[in-house]
C-alpha cells in the first residue's frame, strides 16, 4: 500500500460486526459421521479390556510381543503367530502435563499423558493413556505404574475402561 | 527413458461390508497379495509407496499417517495422493521415470461401509456458497449430466439402461465384484427414478475393498516377470469445478486425459489400436460419455455400440469385462484401481472365465465422481 494514502474507505471490521451478521459468511455444518471397523486384532484387544486383561500379539521371527495387537507384523511383514497378554503394570517412557483443555481454555486441574512400556511386552511398547493419583510435579521418567479400571460392570470393551493409570509404590505388583 | 510395467497386483473385496476387517487388515491382506504376485520383499526391495486415499472418506485427518505398517513401508519413503488411485499410479510411473526410483507400490482402498453419511460427505465437495445450500442428494449433479448428454447425442433410456444389464452380467463371471446379476433391460428401466432421468439400477453401490499394484522400471521389471503390462501413456485432466459454467453433454476431462495418453503412448488411432476398455460406469451413461471422449467411438455413437453387442465380452471392442463399477462397486479411490487390476488380468491372459481373446493394448480410464469434472487415462500393452 502506497505511503501516500492517510486514509482508507469504509470500515474496519470488527469481531462484533461478524457475531452481528453484518458481513456477509455461510455457515455450515458438515454431517460427517463414522462407525470405524476395529478389525480382528482390535476386536478381540477390546473384548478383553472387558476382562480387564491387555492383549498383545506375538511375532515369532522377530520376537516382539506387541501392544497394541495387530494381525500383522510391521517389521517382518507377516502375519503374527499368536496372541498373549501383558501386564496392566509398566513404566512411563515419556510424559507431558496437559494445562489448556481441548476448547484452549487453561484448566486448574491439568492432565498427565503419558506412553507407557507395559509389563511383558517388547521394550518401547505399551500404551497411551493418562496418569492419576500423583501430583504432575511428582511424576518422573521410568515411574512404575499400575492400571485403574472401571469396575467391571461399566467397562464397555473401550480404551476408556482402564480409567488411568497410578503409581506404584516401592515393592508394589 | 526407460519404460514403466506393473508386475504386480493384489485384491481384496470386492464386497458391500467388511465389518470383520479394519482398513488396515483390508490393506495389509492387499499388500500381501501384490508383494507375492510381483516376487518383491516390501521392506527390502520396494523404493517408494504411494497411497490414495482422501482425508474425508477416511474418517481422520492425514490418513497417510496410518499407512505404512499394513503396507510394509514403516522406516520408508511414503506419501498420499489425494486422488483416485489412476493418479498415484500415474504419480508412481513419473517416480520410475525420473530413474530415482526402481520399484513404487502404489495402494487404494474403500472402506465405505464404515461412512454413515455419505451424502453429508459428498455435499461437502459442492461450493459452499453457491450450491451447498440448495441441499438434496449431491446425486442430482448425475441426473442433470446424464439428461444433457443424452438431449445431445440422442442416446436412448434404453441404451443407458443395456450398460447396466451388459456390467452386472459381466461381474457374474468376475469372482472380485460383488453386484453381479442377470437382468433385463426392463428390469433397469422399472427400476426406480431416483434422480430423472437416472435409474436406481444404472447407480454403482458403495463397495469396500482394497487394491495394491507394483511398478518396476524396465529392466528391474524384465527380471522379475514374464509377464509385464507396460504403462505406455498417462494422461489427466481437471475442468473448471464450476456446475453452472462447465460442459454437461461431454466429458471434456476425459477427452484431454485421453489425448495426453494416446500420444505419450503414440497411438494414432483409438479404435484400431485398442483392444479392450476398462472406463468409470458409476452411473450407467457414464459409460457411454467416456467412450466417446476416448475417441473409441464417435460423439453419440456409445449408446448404438451397446445395442449393437460391440462393447460386450465377445464383441468388437469389450468395454468392462470386469463388470465395471455396476459390478464391483463404488470403491471410492479404489475405483481407478478395479479397472487397472482387470486390464492386466486380462493382459496377462489371467482373467479365467472373462478372459478376452488375444489382447495387446487395453485403456483404463477414472472419473473423480460427484461433482468433480476430473478424469486420468492410462494406457496398458502386453
Amino acid at each position: 500500500m502506497s505511503e501516500k494514502i492517510k486514509e482508507y474507505p469504509g470500515h474496519r471490521i470488527k469481531t462484533a460486526d461478524l457475531r452481528a451478521g453484518l458481513v456477509p459468511l455461510i455457515r455450515y455444518k458438515p454431517e460427517a459421521k463414522f462407525a470405524f471397523s476395529a478389525g480382528a486384532a482390535m476386536s478381540r484387544f477390546l473384548e478383553e479390556l472387558k476382562n480387564g486383561r491387555i492383549l498383545a500379539s506375538v511375532c515369532k521371527k522377530c520376537g516382539r510381543i506387541m501392544v497394541p495387537p495387530r494381525t500383522f507384523c510391521e517389521i517382518c511383514f507377516k502375519p503374527v503367530d499368536d496372541y498373549t497378554y501383558v501386564k496392566d503394570t509398566g513404566k512411563i517412557n515419556t510424559y507431558s502435563v496437559s494445562f489448556i483443555a481441548a476448547d484452549a481454555s487453561r484448566v486448574k486441574e491439568p492432565t498427565i499423558v503419558a506412553v507407557i512400556e507395559l509389563d511383558g511386552a517388547s521394550p518401547g511398547m505399551g500404551i497411551l493413556h493418562k496418569i492419576g493419583e500423583i501430583d504432575w510435579k511428582e511424576v518422573k521418567f521410568g515411574m512404575r505404574v499400575k492400571a485403574v479400571w472401571k469396575p467391571p460392570e461399566q467397562r464397555e470393551g473401550a480404551i476408556t475402561d482402564i480409567k488411568y493409570f497410578k503409581p506404584l509404590k516401592e515393592g508394589e505388583e | 527413458m526407460k519404460d514403466v510395467a506393473v508386475v504386480g497386483v493384489g485384491c481384496v473385496g470386492f464386497r458391500p461390508v467388511t465389518p470383520e476387517l479394519s482398513y488396515k487388515e483390508l490393506m495389509f491382506e492387499a499388500a500381501m497379495r501384490a508383494y507375492e504376485d510381483a516376487g518383491v520383499n516390501p521392506r527390502k526391495d520396494i523404493d517408494a509407496f504411494i497411497t490414495c486415499a482422501e482425508d474425508y472418506w477416511e474418517g481422520f485427518s492425514i490418513f497417510d499417517e496410518f499407512v505404512p505398517d499394513q503396507l510394509g513401508a514403516v522406516l520408508k519413503h511414503l506419501f498420499t495422493v489425494s486422488a483416485d488411485g489412476l493418479f498415484g499410479l500415474i504419480t508412481a510411473y513419473m517416480l520410475i521415470k525420473t530413474g530415482h526410483f526402481d520399484i513404487v507400490a502404489v495402494e487404494a482402498h474403500s472402506k465405505a461401509s464404515d461412512i454413515l453419511t455419505y451424502e453429508g460427505i459428498v455435499n461437502f465437495a459442492f461450493d459452499p456458497i453457491f450450491n451447498r445450500p440448495l441441499g438434496g442428494h449431491p446425486y442430482y449433479v448425475a441426473g442433470m449430466e446424464m439428461n444433457r448428454y443424452l438431449c445431445e447425442t440422442g442416446t436412448t433410456l434404453e441404451q443407458c439402461a443395456m450398460v447396466a444389464v451388459k456390467n452386472k452380467r459381466n461381474a457374474l463371471a468376475n469372482p472380485h465384484a460383488c453386484y453381479g446379476a442377470n437382468i433385463t433391460v426392463k428390469d433397469v428401466l422399472c427400476s426406480e427414478c431416483q434422480f430423472y432421468p437416472l435409474k436406481k439400477l444404472e447407480i454403482s453401490p458403495l463397495s469396500d475393498g482394497c487394491i495394491v499394484t507394483v511398478l518396476a522400471s524396465e529392466d528391474v521389471a524384465t527380471k522379475l516377470t514374464d509377464k509385464p503390462v507396460w504403462i505406455r501413456g498417462v494422461g489427466w485432466c481437471t475442468e473448471t469445478p464450476c456446475l453452472e459454467t462447465r460442459d454437461w453433454g461431454r466429458a471434456v476431462y476425459t477427452e484431454l486425459a485421453a489425448e495426453m495418453a494416446y500420444k505419450t503412448a503414440g497411438i494414432k488411432n483409438p479404435v484400431k489400436e485398442i483392444d479392450f476398455a476398462e472406463v468409470c460406469d458409476m452411473f450407467a451413461y457414464k459409460e457411454l460419455q467416456h467412450l466417446e471422449a476416448l475417441k473409441l467411438c464417435r460423439r453419440g455413437e456409445a449408446g448404438n455400440l451397446v445395442e449393437e453387442g460391440v462393447t460386450q465380452r465377445d464383441g468388437e471392442l469389450p468395454v468392462n469385462p470386469s463388470g465395471g463399477m455396476l459390478g464391483m462397486g463404488y470403491a471410492l479411490e479404489a475405483s481407478g484401481l478395479q479397472r487397472v487390476l482387470e486390464a492386466v488380468l486380462q493382459l496377462r491372459g489371467e482373467a479365467g472365465k472373462r478372459q478376452l481373446p488375444e489382447v495387446e493394448t487395453g485403456v483404463v480410464q477414472t472419473w473423480r465422481g460427484i461433482p468433480t469434472a476430473t478424469g486420468a487415462v492410462v494406457v496398458l500393452s502386453k
